[in-house]
C-alpha cells in the first residue's frame, strides 16, 4: 500500500496554541482535523508537511451553540455526520445541512469536519494523483511543477473548488471566524475565504485557524442545494449549487445563487437571479413557463468554465449547471411558506 | 470417466441444493482467513517494483548503484537477473519480469528491490536511474493498423502493430445475404474496464536452497508453477505455488506476473522470504481485464426475422503484451451461435498492440462485447422489421442436444424457459411505456469451462485425491477458491456421497506441492470439471466404505444406506476403520477430461467448445433523464439456466455479482487513458457502483440437469453478467428513443445522443465506422451435416 511519509504531530491545548505553532512551523506545517483530505494526499505526495499539528481532540472546537441573534455558531471541528443529523440546524439551513450530507460516504463524514470541508483542497485529475503519475506526466504548477496541464496557457493554477458547504454557507450569509496566535481573531464572510486560484485558493494567512462558522438568523430564508455527481455518494461535487429565496408576500424578495466545482473558487451568482426579483414563483413558473428559470439558470451558469480536468465530459458539466440551478430554485420554493390568501 | 446418472431428484440429494452457508463465511466474516498480504514471516524483506513512466521508450541505461549503497537495501534486480521470456500462451511468449530493452508502457516493470520496509524498497526505487530514449506511443486500434515511424511494439507480429488475425467462416455466407429479405449493418464500441477486485494482488516467496514456495494471490497456481519453473530455470519439483485465500479475482489474477516472479528470484539471492504486495495503482498497471474492442456486425434475415447469414468483426485494443490475447480474439467471435442457429457465419477478427496496460481475460472473457453487439443488433433489426425483439430472438434460438454450425456442441440448454420465467417476472409483455422509462430484454450463454486446456498437454483437467483416516476426510485439490465459492462446492460434493455435511470435508486446495493438477480458476470450469473429479474420487470411497460395511454385515451392498453420517447402521468412522482394515490406507482419485468431440477441428477451434452451456436472460428495468442523461436502474430480473445449484445460495451470490459487475461496466467502468496515461487508476475516480447505485435484482434458476455436469450442474460466475449489459442500453433505448452504441453508457454519451436528435441527425451516439483490417483469406469450414447437427 501507499505508506504515509514520516512527520512529526503536536497536540496544542488549544485553538490559540494551534495558531502560534503554525506561525513558529510556518510551512512546514499543517493543521489536521479529521484528515480525510490531509492524509491521502500526503501519501501520493501532493502535501508533504513536517509538522502535523491536531485540532480533532479540541473540544472548543466540537460545540454547536445558538446565538443571541436567533443563529448558530458551529465549531470547526463538529463533523459532517453531526450537522447531517442536526435536527435545529436542518430546519433552519436545508441547504448547509444538505450539503453537508452529501460530502463523500457516511465513514468519511464521521470523522471529516466542517472546517476542513470549508478548506479542503482544489481538485483536479492532473493533481489528485501518485508521485509517481505525476512524474510521468512531468508535475503541474500546483505540486512540483511550472506548467498548468489542462490549460497550459493559463498563468494560474485551474484546479477546481470542491467544497460541498462552502456555496451553502455563502448562500446563507454566513461567516467564518478566524483564529490567530495571540488571540487576535477577525470574522469575515465565507466568501471572503476564497481566491479565484487553484493553488492558492484560501484568503487567510498562514497563521490562522478556522474556528467556527457563524449562520445568521434564518429569518424567512429558505434553502437547498444540489450536488451533480456520477454516483449517489463518495463522488466529489462535479457542480454544486445552493440557493437561498426569501419571499414577502407571493413574491420573491431576494434570491441568492452560489455555485461550486464550476472554477477555482465558489461563485456568487446571485446577480443572475434579479428576473426572478418581484416575480410570483407559480407552479407554472417553476414548472418552466415563460422560460424565466431556464433564464436565470443559463445568466448564473455563465461563470461556470469547466476544463478536462474532472469527471465526465466537461461540456456535460456546464449543461448540468445549468439544469442544477434550475433544480435548486424549484427545490427551495418547495420549501417556502405558503402565502396567505392561497390554495 | 464414468459419471453416476446427473439425473437424481432433487430428493434424494441430502446436501447438494441446500442454500447451506458457505464453509469459509464464518472465517471470512469474522477475519480470521489469512490472506496473501496477511503472510509474514520471520526475516522477511519486502520488495517494490521500479516501473516505466514512459507508454513507449527504448531503454539506454539502467545504473542501480545509488540504490544498492541505501542502508536496508538487500538486493536489487534488473532485466539481466531475469533474462526467460514468459507468457500465459504458448504462440506468444513476450514477457519479462523487468524490461530491459524497452518498456511498452505506463507501468512496465524494470527493476525490483528488497529491503528491510517497504519505505526503503520505494525510495531506493526511486533512487535506481533508468535512461530513456522515448518513442512514439501508439495510443488507438486506428493508430496502431498503420505502420509505425518507430520500430513496431513486438517484433514477432504484423503488419504494423497488428497482433493476431483470425478468419472463418461456416456455411454460405454470401448466399445467405443474398437469399435476405432484410440486411442491417452496425457498428459497436466497448471500452475497456478492470476487475476491481477488493484484494490488490500480493505475492510471498520463501527459498531454502534451490527451491522456493511462493504464496499468491492467484486463480491458477498451476500456470504460475510453469512460468516459474521457466524462467528461474528450476525442475518443476523446486518450485511450489500456492494459492492463499483469495480476495477476488474475476480473471485479473490468471496471468503469470512480475512480482511473483521477482519475489522468487529475490527470495533466491537472499535466502529470505520476500513480499510484494501491489498498490492499488499498481493493480490497474497489472490489469488483463477487458479489452476494447470496435465491431462490426451484418446480418441478413428473412420476412420473419429468422437469421440466414450473419458476418462479425472485431478489432480488439490489447495493449502492450499477448496475455491470452489469441484466445480473447477468438472468444469475440465463438458464442454467437450457442444462443441463435445461424445457419451461416463468418468471423473476421484482429487484435492490435498499444501502449497501454496489458488487457486480458474478465469475467466473461471476450464475450460481453460481441454479446453487447449482437444483442443491441438484433434490436435494431427487430425494429426495422417490425417484429417483437423477444419474438425475433425466440424464432433463432438455438434448440438443445444439437450442434452450432462452428460445430459446438449443445446439450442441456434453457433458453426459452429462463426467457419465459424473466418476461413473467418483470411483466415486460405488458408493460405501460411512457416517456423517460424503459425495459430491456438480452440473453447470453457461457461456458462451463473451456474444452482445452491453454497450452497442449493430454493431462486431465481436474483431480483430486480423497483421504479418509483419524484425521477424517481430507479433499486434496488444485482447484482455487477466488470467493466463487468453490472450496464449498468440493466439499458439498464430497459430503453428499458420503453422507456428511460440507463442514465435515477438510480441503487442501490451489497447492502445486500437495494437490493433484487442476488447470485453475477460470473459464467457469471448476464446479464442472473439480466438481465431477470430486465426485469420482467420493464415489469411489463411498463404494470402498460401502464394501467393507456390507461384508461385515453379511448383507448386499445396495442394502447399505449412506446418509446423516452413517454407514448403512454403522457411524462413518466406524465404517472407515472397516474399510482400512480390509483395504490398506484409504484414498481415492478422480479426475475430469472434457469428452473429445465436442468443437470443431478447424485451426482456431479450439476456442469456444465446452462440455456444457449455460443460459441467462435479463430484464432491466430503468428510469433515464431525458435532460440529463442520467440513468436510475430500478430493477434486474435475471433468469439463470444453472443446471443444478450444488449450493443455492452460493450461486444467487455469484447472479448478483455479475449482474452488479455488467451494471458498472455499462453504467461507469472505463479504463480509459489520455496521452499515454491511465486517466483514472484509484477506486475514487475509476467509477463503479456503490451501494447507493445497485437495484433489486430478483434471481430466477431454472435447472436443467446437465447430462455431464456434477449432479447435473452448469455454471454461474460468468454468465449472468453478460446479457445486463445490452438489456440497459436496449432499455435506455425505449425511455429515449436514442441509442447509444458504445458501452459505458454514461449520462454525456446519451445527451450527446439526444443533441444530435434534436438537430435532426441520427438519434446516436457510437463509433461512425469500422476500419479496414487487412484479414487473411477466409478458413472456409463446412458446416456439421444434418445428421451430425442433431446429437
Amino acid at each position: 500500500m501507499l505508506r504515509l511519509p514520516p512527520c512529526s504531530y503536536l497536540r496544542p491545548g488549544s485553538v490559540e496554541e494551534a495558531a502560534e505553532l503554525l506561525s513558529r512551523h510556518g510551512e512546514r506545517a499543517m493543521l489536521v482535523a479529521g484528515g480525510t483530505d490531509l492524509v491521502p494526499k500526503m501519501k501520493r505526495g501532493q502535501m508533504e508537511p513536517e509538522v502535523l499539528i491536531g485540532l480533532g481532540h479540541l473540544a472548543e472546537l466540537r460545540a454547536v451553540t445558538e446565538t443571541e441573534e436567533g443563529g448558530f455558531l458551529i465549531g470547526a471541528g463538529v463533523t459532517l455526520a453531526e450537522v447531517s443529523a442536526h435536527r435545529r440546524l436542518a430546519a433552519a439551513y436545508p441547504a448547509y445541512v444538505r450539503a453537508a450530507a452529501l460530502v463523500s460516504s457516511p465513514a468519511l463524514r464521521n470523522v471529516g469536519t466542517i472546517g476542513g470541508n470549508l478548506c479542503v483542497d482544489t481538485r483536479c485529475n492532473y493533481y489528485d494523483m501518485s508521485f509517481e503519475w505525476r512524474q510521468a506526466c512531468g508535475f503541474c504548477m500546483k505540486k512540483d511543477g511550472d506548467i498548468c496541464r489542462v490549460a497550459p496557457a493559463s498563468k494560474r493554477c485551474r484546479a477546481i473548488a470542491s467544497s460541498d458547504t462552502a456555496p451553502a454557507a455563502i448562500a446563507l450569509g454566513a461567516s467564518v471566524v478566524l483564529a490567530g496566535p495571540a488571540g487576535r481573531r477577525r470574522e469575515v464572510p465565507v466568501d471572503g475565504l476564497y481566491r479565484d486560484d487553484g493553488q492558492y485558493y484560501l484568503e487567510k494567512s498562514a497563521d490562522e485557524v478556522v474556528e467556527s462558522v457563524r449562520l445568521p438568523a434564518p429569518g424567512s430564508w429558505c434553502s437547498s442545494y444540489v450536488k451533480v455527481r456520477r454516483r449517489n455518494t463518495i463522488d466529489f461535487p462535479l457542480a454544486g449549487v445552493a440557493v437561498a429565496l426569501r419571499r414577502s408576500g407571493p413574491l420573491v424578495d431576494d434570491c441568492r445563487i452560489v455555485l461550486t466545482a464550476v472554477g477555482s473558487r465558489p461563485f456568487d451568482v446571485s446577480a443572475a437571479a434579479a428576473p426572478l426579483i418581484g416575480r410570483e414563483l407559480t407552479a407554472d413558473v417553476l414548472a418552466g413557463a415563460d422560460g424565466l428559470l431556464a433564464e436565470v439558470a443559463a445568466e448564473a451558469a455563465k461563470v461556470a468554465k469547466p476544463l478536462d480536468n474532472a469527471d465526465l465530459h466537461y461540456v456535460w458539466r456546464k449543461q448540468m449547471t445549468r439544469r442544477a440551478v434550475e433544480q435548486a430554485i424549484v427545490e427551495a420554493a418547495g420549501r417556502l411558506p405558503v402565502p396567505t390568501g392561497r390554495a | 470417466m464414468t459419471t453416476p446418472a446427473a439425473g437424481r431428484e432433487a430428493g434424494e440429494l441430502h446436501v447438494v441444493g441446500k442454500g447451506l452457508p458457505k464453509v469459509d463465511a464464518a472465517a471470512k466474516v469474522t477475519g480470521a482467513i489469512a490472506y496473501a498480504d496477511d503472510i509474514d514471516l520471520p526475516g522477511m524483506l519486502f520488495c517494490k517494483l521500479l516501473r516505466s513512466q514512459h507508454p513507449y521508450a527504448r531503454i539506454v541505461s539502467i545504473d542501480t548503484s545509488a540504490a544498492r549503497a541505501m542502508p536496508g537495501v538487500v538486493a536489487v534486480i534488473t532485466g539481466d537477473d531475469l533474462p526467460v521470456k514468459y507468457g500465459i500462451m504458448p504462440t506468444c511468449e513476450d514477457e519479462l519480469a523487468l524490461e530491459h530493452e524497452k518498456v511498452r508502457f505506463v507501468g512496465d516493470p524494470v527493476a525490483a528491490v528488497a529491503a528491510v520496509d517497504e519505505e526503503t524498497a520505494l525510495a531506493a526505487c526511486r533512487a535506481i536511474e533508468v535512461g530513456y530514449e522515448p518513442l512514439e506511443a501508439v495510443e488507438s486500434i486506428e493508430q496502431a493498423l498503420v505502420s509505425p515511424d518507430d520500430e513496431p511494439i513486438h517484433g514477432y507480429a504484423g503488419p504494423a502493430n497488428v497482433h493476431r488475425l483470425a478468419a472463418l467462416e461456416f456455411g454460405d455466407v454470401d448466399a445467405g445475404f443474398a437469399e435476405a429479405a432484410h440486411v442491417r449493418e452496425d457498428v459497436f464500441f466497448f471500452e475497456g474496464n478492470t476487475h476491481l477486485p477488493m484484494e490488490q494482488h500480493s505475492a510471498t516467496a520463501q527459498a531454502v536452497g534451490d527451491k522456493v514456495t511462493l504464496w499468491s494471490s492467484t486463480q491458477d497456481p498451476h500456470y504460475v508453477h510453469r512460468a516459474l519453473a521457466k524462467v528461474l530455470g528450476l525442475p518443476m519439483g523446486s518450485v511450489r505455488v500456492v494459492a492463499a485465500p483469495h480476495g477476488g479475482g474475476f480473471g485479473g489474477k490468471c496471468d503469470p506476473f512480475s512480482h511473483e516472479i521477482a519475489v522468487c528470484k529475490l527470495s533466491l539471492m537472499t535466502g529470505r522470504p520476500v513480499k510484494c504486495t501491489l498498490t492499488r495503482e499498481e493493480v490497474f498497471y497489472t490489469h488483463r481485464g477487458r479489452h476494447p474492442v470496435l465491431m462490426w456486425v451484418r446480418t441478413g434475415v428473412d420476412r420473419d426475422g429468422r437469421i440466414l447469414a450473419m458476418h462479425f468483426r472485431s478489432a480488439l485494443d490489447g495493449g502492450a503484451y499477448g496475455s491470452y490475447g489469441p484466445a480473447s480474439t477468438l472468444y469475440t467471435g465463438a458464442l454467437q451461435t450457442t444462443t441463435y442457429a445461424i445457419p451461416a457465419y463468418r468471423f473476421e477478427g484482429a487484435r492490435v498492440f498499444t501502449n497501454k496496460a496489458p488487457c486480458g481475460p474478465k469475467r466473461g472473457h471476450g464475450t460481453p462485447q460481441p454479446r453487447f453487439a449482437l444483442e443491441v443488433h438484433l434490436d435494431k433489426l427487430a425494429a426495422d422489421l417490425g417484429i417483437d425483439p423477444v419474438e425475433l430472438r425466440r424464432r433463432n434460438y438455438v434448440r438443445p442436444f444439437t450442434r452450432t454450425v462452428n460445430w459446438l456442441r449443445i446439450t442441456s440448454c434453457g433458453l426459452g424457459e429462463v426467457t419465459d420465467r424473466v418476461l413473467e417476472a418483470s411483466g415486460y409483455e405488458h408493460r405501460v411505456k411512457r416517456p423517460g422509462h424503459g425495459m430491456g430484454f438480452a440473453v447470453s450463454s457461457y461456458m462451463c469451462g473451456a474444452g482445452l486446456p491453454i497450452y497442449w498437454n493430454t493431462m486431465p483437467h481436474s483431480e483430486c485425491i480423497l483421504n479418509v483416516g483419524r484425521g477424517g476426510v481430507t479433499l486434496l485439490s488444485g482447484a482455487t477458491d477466488i470467493g466463487q465459492g468453490s472450496d464449498t462446492v468440493l466439499a458439498t460434493i464430497a459430503a453428499e456421497e458420503l453422507g456428511l455435511s460440507p463442514g465435515d470435508i477438510r480441503l487442501v486446495t490451489g497447492d502445486t506441492g500437495l494437490t493433484p493438477v487442476d488447470l485453475g480458476s477460470y473459464s467457469s470450469r471448476v464446479t464442472f470439471m473439480a466438481g465431477n473429479a470430486a465426485r469420482e474420487a467420493a464415489a469411489r470411497m463411498r463404494e470402498l466404505l460401502v464394501r467393507a460395511v456390507a461384508e461385515e454385515k453379511g448383507c448386499a451392498p445396495d442394502e447399505v444406506a449412506v446418509a446423516d453420517g452413517r454407514i448403512g447402521l454403522i457411524a462413518f468412522e466406524e465404517a472407515a476403520a472397516l474399510a482400512e482394515a480390509r483395504f490398506g490406507a484409504l484414498s481415492t482419485r478422480g479426475s475430469y477430461t472434457p469428452p473429445q468431440g465436442i468443437g470443431g477441428r478447424y485451426k482456431g477451434a479450439g476456442v469456444g467448445p465446452s462440455p456444457a452451456y449455460s443460459y441467462s436472460a435479463a430484464v432491466v428495468d430503468l428510469d433515464a433523464d431525458g435532460r440529463s442523461g442520467e440513468i436510475r436502474v430500478n430493477k434486474v430480473w435475471l433468469g439463470h439456466d444453472i443446471g443444478r445449484s450444488i449450493n443455492e445460495l452460493a450461486v444467487r451470490g455469484q447472479v448478483e455479482g455479475g449482474v452488479y459487475m455488467g451494471l458498472g461496466e455499462v453504467l461507469m467502468e472505463a479504463q480509459a487513458y489520455r496521452d499515454g496515461l491511465l486517466r483514472q487508476p484509484s477506486m475514487l475516480d475509476y467509477k463503479s457502483l456503490t451501494f447507493l447505485d445497485m437495484p433489486e435484482v430478483e434471481t430466477i434458476l431454472v435447472e436443467t440437469l446437465d447430462p455431464e455436469g456434477p449432479y447435473g450442474a452448469k455454471e454461474v460466475g460468468q454468465g449472468p453478467l453478460l446479457p445486463v449489459i445490452p438489456a440497459v442500453v436496449s432499455a435506455v433505448h425505449e425511455a429515449l428513443g436514442v441509442w447509444v452504441d458504445e458501452v459505458p453508457v454514461t449520462p454525456d454519451k446519451v445527451v450527446r445522443a439526444l443533441d444530435a436528435r434534436a438537430k435532426g441527425k441520427e438519434p446516436r451516439y457510437g463509433p461512425k465506422s469500422f476500419p479496414q483490417i487487412p484479414y487473411p483469406p477466409l478458413v472456409k469450414v463446412a458446416p456439421p451435416d444434418a445428421a451430425t447437427a442433431a446429437l
